[in-house]
């Protein structure tokens, strides 16, 4: 058996919200205990609709956010940032990539920098080789050294989640964590950006937990799929269990919303219009 | 007659880098209670060359056409103030955005009762029933209530039905949608894609259709014009568009599909010898 990257067990995350000197405050459970398995080299991806926790459930695994309840455990190590502050060594583990890749990168900070920043800071290597390996991962995610002195905002869509890709992948991460990288983009530079992560998968053996709200991108990139809805895991399964025997009516109602480009569908609607 | 015509039209914008042309010899004609959708990416001057017929583009825009005309009336060289007699009126857009395209500081029944106000002469209680009409129309739970909601208070999906319901208002011959479902869920997307379909088919008015989604082209188009680099590629009826796609950029497009997808990796459009001559031939 493989080993197992993350591993989350009952992972529940409330927020507390307002509250006054005459008002109660409320509690919003947004991730309600959350269990799931992910063996190396595996994509899983999770879907639901904003607000559904995704993205607190990727802010816990990333440990960014602690957990209110429940463990996680990352190469089979228990983390809890509450209590315990993390090792230069967790940290290098997991990288995310966000969704907006506009609102991501520093715009006054050159690209070389944005990849050489997280090895000043969780590395001691001196300065020639940050500046080597910063020099390759740009090459690796398919720009070019001249790319090096410049500002995010000389850059297209595609171009600044590729540096994005690169600068989450430059502590050569067990697990990288995706929050919707390709919904901001443009069909032909989405499948640039999948194909991208795909070659990177099996180059470096990367796990990847993908969010998105896209199932053909899901169906596409992902071994195992998980659905929230209202903070509950509703659906959780390979993904050919998902996509050909869904349990949940959620799941169903999210297929069915799910546009079709065949030309038998288009056919069907040309019919139903005409009658 | 068709609805609207254009042809041959040019927008070049002033930069600093010297002229840009964003939309180069665009001609495309939509009839009445047709659907027509335009596809392409960023920066293909999908969003620009409707702009020019809304008049919207900012002074370092010159806009050229041999012939921009609404129900035969000339465009392009009308008065700005019979341009804002038509506009909002005859032709309304939905934009990408819903919630940046709405004044966060006025109430949505505000805004929906301001364009009411400028083309029609009906009085306040008559503007008030018809907001709560529109957004019952729209399919906002509690209308009346919501008439007195700011834009923060509802969520994209609504602000999305909000913005259809201000472009309805007066009833349009011609509705131009930008992307109007490009920032909103798949669950949302279908209801809203629904909504507008539904409207279209009751009113029979002539529709515009902006997006990059095929999938959103497959379920809502009559008609496609793909645009690639300001130029018009391909134009056909929906269904010989994806059964026998003609242009190698169409090609590229649907072949980026995710779901039809061959192999472990997707094709890209550099793939694919582009030569952007647009396809003018018979369709086989």
């Amino acid at each position: 058996m493989s080993e197992i990257v993350l591993e989350t067990r009952n992972l529940v995350r409330d927020y507390v919200i307002g509250g006054g000197l005459f008002r109660p405050s409320r509690v919003i459970h947004a991730v309600k205990g959350v269990s799931l398995k992910l063996e190396k080299g595996k994509t899983l991806a999770i879907v639901g609709e904003s607000g559904c926790g995704k993205s607190t459930l990727a802010r816990m695994i990333t440990m960014i956010d602690a957990p209110t309840a429940g463990e996680l455990l990352i190469d089979g190590e228990q983390i809890d940032i509450a209590r315990k502050t993390l090792t230069p060594e967790q940290r290098r583990k997991v990288q995310i990539v966000f969704q907006n890749p506009y609102g991501s990168l520093n715009p006054r900070q050159k690209i070389g920098d944005v990849l050489m920043e997280p090895l000043i800071i969780n590395s001691d290597l001196p300065a020639a080789e940050r500046r080597d390996r910063a020099f390759s991962m740009l090459l690796k995610v398919g720009l070019r050294p001249e790319h090096f002195n410049r500002y995010p905002h000389m850059f297209s869509g595609g171009q600044r989640q590729r540096i994005a890709i690169a600068r989450a992948l430059m502590l050569n991460p067990r697990l990288l964590v995706l929050d919707e990288p390709v919904s901001a983009l443009d069909l032909s530079v989405q499948a640039q950006v999948l194909n991208l992560l795909a070659d990177l998968q099996d180059e470096f053996g990367l796990t990847y937990v993908f969010i998105s709200h896209d199932l053909s991108v899901v169906r596409y990139i992902a071994d195992e799929v998980m659905v929230m809805y209202f903070g509950e895991a509703v659906e959780y399964g390979t993904r050919e269990e998902v996509f050909s025997n869904p349990q949940h009516e959620y799941t169903r109602t999210l297929f069915a919303a799910t546009p079709r480009a065949d030309v038998e569908s288009i056919r069907r609607r040309l019919a139903r219009k005409a009658a | 007659m068709a609805l609207l015509e254009i042809e041959n039209l040019t927008v070049e914008f002033e930069t600093a880098a010297g002229t840009l042309r964003a939309v180069d010899g665009i001609s495309l004609c939509v009839e009445e209670g047709e659907v027509l959708a335009i596809v392409g990416e960023s920066g293909s001057g999908k969003s620009v060359s409707m702009l020019a017929v809304m008049g919207l583009l900012p002074w370092t825009a010159t806009v050229k056409a041999d012939r921009m005309a609404f129900q035969g009336r000339d465009m392009l060289n009308l008065e700005p103030a019979e341009r804002r007699k038509i506009i909002g009126k005859d032709i309304s857009m939905i934009f990408q955005e819903p919630i940046a395209s709405l004044n966060p500081c006025f109430t949505v029944g505000f805004q929906i009762q301001e364009t009411l106000r400028q083309h029609t002469d009906l009085d306040r209680a008559a503007r008030r029933r018809r907001a709560i009409e529109l957004l019952e129309a729209v399919g906002i739970p509690d209308p009346q209530e919501r008439l007195g909601s700011f834009p923060h208070q509802m969520s994209g999906g609504q602000c999305q039905r909000v913005m259809i319901a201000i472009a309805l208002a007066c009833d349009p011959k011609l509705l131009i949608a930008d992307e109007p479902t490009t920032a909103l869920d798949v669950t949302i997307q279908k209801q809203i894609l629904d909504l507008l379909m539904d409207l279209q088919a009751r009113t029979g008015m002539g529709m515009i259709l902006i997006t990059h989604d095929m999938g959103v082209v497959a379920e809502t188009a009559d008609r496609v014009v793909v645009q690639y680099k300001g130029r018009k590629m391909e134009e056909a009826d929906v269904l010989s568009l994806f059964e026998r796609p003609q242009h190698p950029y169409t090609k590229a497009l649907l072949a980026a599909l995710p779901e039809n997808a061959v192999g472990d990796r997707l094709p890209t459009v550099a793939d694919f010898s582009l030569d952007d001559t647009p396809y003018t031939g018979a369709r086989p």
